[in-house]
């Protein structure tokens, strides 16, 4: 670890919590159906869609028309991207001649874009067309996440409001976060990127003749279009096979800097929202603090582990780090901080290979994937995920001192307490489950790249990243099989949904309760103690819940390593 | 239930329309216009030729050019197209090797490595992006210690004085962006067109 890289990272931390009230403030104007300095150019847009999409803008609706309007625009979705790999060989915007996207990777793909993970068990510029790029995918980075976004401030609502029964209405939630968000930063994120080298054009790939006069294939196309919502919406799915390791999805040290801003800068922006529609902003920066710490500890051991390289590569007298799988423009303090955050959010995107991270520098970001996202997170997702946190905390610290959990105004009893466990004991049944059942399977045992403790991570890391949507991989996994593509998409679909519908039960429940004035028996959230306790239920929870698999994984590895035993 | 289902399939043109097609065709259009260079990938020509992209690293094998970090894509077998055969620099596939820290076919590979470079320079310790595959398998740099571990073999090969030779590598070396972010590295597509500019003068 370096002088120079602590700086990086402080400096990496500085400029998102800058971001966090200027963002805040904007997005709960639009969430509010404020006007806003765009509204003059994009209202017209917007009150278009609603007119022929027959949406009445004033009229609200019920948690479970919200979660229906929400899972019938999912299905929608799900069939027009199915139907467009199956058919791109036909369609135009197909300069590399790519052929149609056979029946499970398409299956498996579909799933994997509509819950935001972007799992991706293809090589971009190998298997999909500039059109389904552009039609299938990006639309569908920004859909995916306006989606998380709109149920996130559906909850926050259910927190703020009292003895309602509404929570808003999906379809202008999901307009206006698409509209007034996500796309305007985009196009000003796009012309940045561009102006760093990434590609942004419709031409086919390029043929150069190297100067020992071999001949290079240059795969282009329009990627910062592409790149610049994939990191925006922590959708993380890679125009190109590696991602943003690849120089044309990440060409500088500073287009990576931003890259990684951009990860988390919508997610931590919005605790700023929660505090603002609660009404004591302080209430978002307890959430911000409690994702902070968490946060801070994870990038420190990663990078410290990555700094110290590896027992086998340091035996041989190499120094300065574990370089494999590295980009050296990005070198062990930028591909760390990147590996950390991307995996803290829900992000998925990778700018080195996780497969070849160190075991403890590796176990991190399936921890952070582990504790189901919460720190920082997916954009809105990562906001009511740690708010189902925030109910148990509550109502472990209610019993301990005998009284009514309440928080922000709301007592929180039996039945918001079942909807959080519900949403949370889910993702461990699909990725334990399912890591289970692969291994000892011949057949998913076989893809396995590396042998050892180090496949068995390769697998548990796999269904970890599809339940948690996250989508980032140990890409050695050979994933395009019929098995892996049909349970890891029943794992992506397991994650969103099923923690979704309750979460949705629970804002539901939340808006009809009357808001009660804080007492002074009421436990203050907003101070260090609560943060404390976040971080203990959070620790204890997740900690019970995986320890035993990483024991099997990453730990074992780790002993190896250090005594020199190789697989 | 039923009246959801018209917005979600109008919604779902609607914003397509927005962010699939008028968005992404819309930057096409003004980043060919105001960036012509970046947007088509950086593409560098000599004598009228496509010789490669700035930013995405190829093969040298050569002694007489610098060498880039070994790199793990693969390419289809010329013999058996259903199979795959290391290829390196494929900039249709990249890919890094995914081996993880307790594999011997990791060690395997660097020790034998680290073996042939100790043998074509003694005098300095091997940098260790010399011997290991980058994240994308396309990396266009190395770091300056990488660049001056084969002046020696360079300098032999093309009878340039070394001095000579380490002066074009000291021009080439891109520091951290105002101090800070990144790594020191080196262009080797660059570096190696100086070095034939320089064989040519």
């Amino acid at each position: 670890m370096t002088m120079i890289g602590w700086i990086q990272i402080a400096l990496y931390c500085a400029v998102v919590l800058a971001l966090v009230k200027p963002l805040g403030g904007y997005m709960t104007s639009v969430f509010n159906g404020e006007r806003t300095f765009l509204s003059p150019i994009l209202r017209p847009v917007e009150a278009g869609l609603y007119w022929i999409g027959g949406v009445d803008e004033k009229r609200e609706q019920h948690w479970l028309t919200y979660t229906v309007a929400m899972l019938l625009f999912h299905v929608v979705g799900f069939l027009g991207l199915y139907a467009i790999m199956r058919l791109q060989a036909v369609l135009p915007f197909n300069p590399a001649g790519q052929s149609a996207v056979a029946e499970d990777l398409s299956f498996n793909t579909a799933i994997s874009f509509i819950t935001n993970t972007n799992w991706q068990n293809y090589g971009g510029e190998s298997t999909m067309s500039y059109l389904t790029q552009m039609l299938g995918l990006t639309v569908h980075n920004f859909l995916s996440a306006a989606a998380g976004i709109a149920l996130a401030v559906a909850l926050i609502r259910g927190f703020a409001r009292s003895s309602m029964r509404t929570i808003g209405n999906f379809w202008v939630d999901i307009t206006r976060c698409t509209l007034y968000v996500l796309l305007p930063i985009c196009i000003v994120y796009t012309l940045f990127l561009v102006w760093q080298g990434m590609p942004q054009t419709l031409g086919a790939y390029v043929d150069a003749t190297t100067l020992e006069g071999a001949k290079q294939t240059i795969a282009v196309g329009p990627v910062a279009s592409q790149v610049a919502i994939k990191m925006l919406g922590t959708n993380g799915g890679g125009f190109f096979n590696a991602n943003a390791a690849h120089p044309f999805e990440n060409p500088t040290a500073l287009s990576n800097f931003i890259q990684m801003i951009s990860i988390f800068a919508l997610g931590a922006a919005m605790t700023n929202v929660f505090g603002r529609m609660v009404g004591n902003p302080r209430q978002g920066w307890a959430i911000l603090a409690v994702m902070g710490v968490l946060f801070i500890v994870g990038v420190a051991i990663t990078y410290g582990a990555e700094a110290s390289g590896t027992t086998g590569l340091n035996a041989l007298g190499l120094t300065g780090g574990n370089m494999e799988g590295k980009e050296l423009r990005f070198g062990i303090v930028a591909s760390s901080l990147f590996a950390v955050i991307t995996t803290a959010a829900s992000c998925g995107a990778v700018n080195a290979m996780h497969d070849s991270f160190t075991a403890i520098g590796g176990m991190i970001p399936l921890i952070n994937m582990q504790l189901g996202e919460i720190i920082v997170g997916g954009v809105g997702a990562g906001l009511y995920g740690m708010l189902l946190f925030v109910v148990l905390a509550i109502f472990v610290a209610g019993l301990m001192v005998g009284r009514t959990p309440e928080y922000v105004g709301k007592k929180i009893e039996a039945r918001e307490v079942k909807m959080a466990m519900l949403a949370i004991l889910v993702l461990p049944l699909m990725y334990l489950g399912w890591t289970a059942v692969a291994v000892v399977l011949p057949s998913a045992v076989a893809s396995m790249a590396n042998a050892g403790p180090h496949g068995f991570t390769e697998v548990l890391y796999a269904f970890t990243s599809a339940t948690g949507n996250n989508g980032s991989a140990f890409g050695g996994l050979t994933g395009n099989t019929f098995f892996y593509n049909l349970t890891l998409a029943s794992s992506m679909f397991v994650g969103r949904f099923f923690m979704i519908v309750p979460a949705m039960a629970l804002a539901g429940s939340l808006a009809a309760k009357k808001s009660i004035p804080a007492s002074a028996g009421t436990l203050p959230t907003t101070g260090g103690l609560f943060v404390g306790l976040v971080i203990g239920v959070i620790l204890i929870i997740g900690g019970l819940t995986f320890f035993p698999a990483l024991a099997l994984g990453p730990i074992v590895e780790h002993l190896a390593m250090t005594a020199s035993t190789l697989f | 239930m039923l009246r959801e289902i018209r917005p979600a399939i109008v919604l779902l043109l609607g914003l397509t329309a927005i962010t699939g097609f008028g968005y992404p065709l819309a930057m096409t259009g003004v980043a060919e216009a105001i960036m012509p260079n970046q947007a088509q990938g950086s593409l560098i020509e000599r004598d009228g030729k496509v010789v490669g992209s700035s930013l995405i690293g190829q093969e040298f094998k050569g002694e007489e050019y610098f060498h880039g970090r070994p790199s793990a894509t693969l390419g289809p077998d010329p013999q058996d197209s259903t199979k795959t055969v290391p290829q390196p620099y494929n900039a249709i596939n990249s890919m890094g090797s995914n081996l993880g820290p307790t594999s011997k076919a990791l060690i395997d590979r660097v020790k034998e490595d680290v073996e042939k470079l100790k043998a074509e320079n003694p005098s300095m310790p091997v940098p260790i992006d010399l011997v290991t595959t980058s994240g994308s398998g396309l990396d266009p740099n190395i770091s300056p210690e990488g660049a001056l571990f084969q002046v020696p073999r360079i300098a032999k090969a093309r009878k340039l004085p070394e001095d000579r030779v380490r002066q074009l590598v000291t021009d080439k070396v891109e520091g951290r962006l105002g101090g800070l972010l990144g790594e020191p590295r080196v262009n080797v597509l660059a570096l190696n067109l100086a070095l034939d500019a320089a064989a040519l003068k």
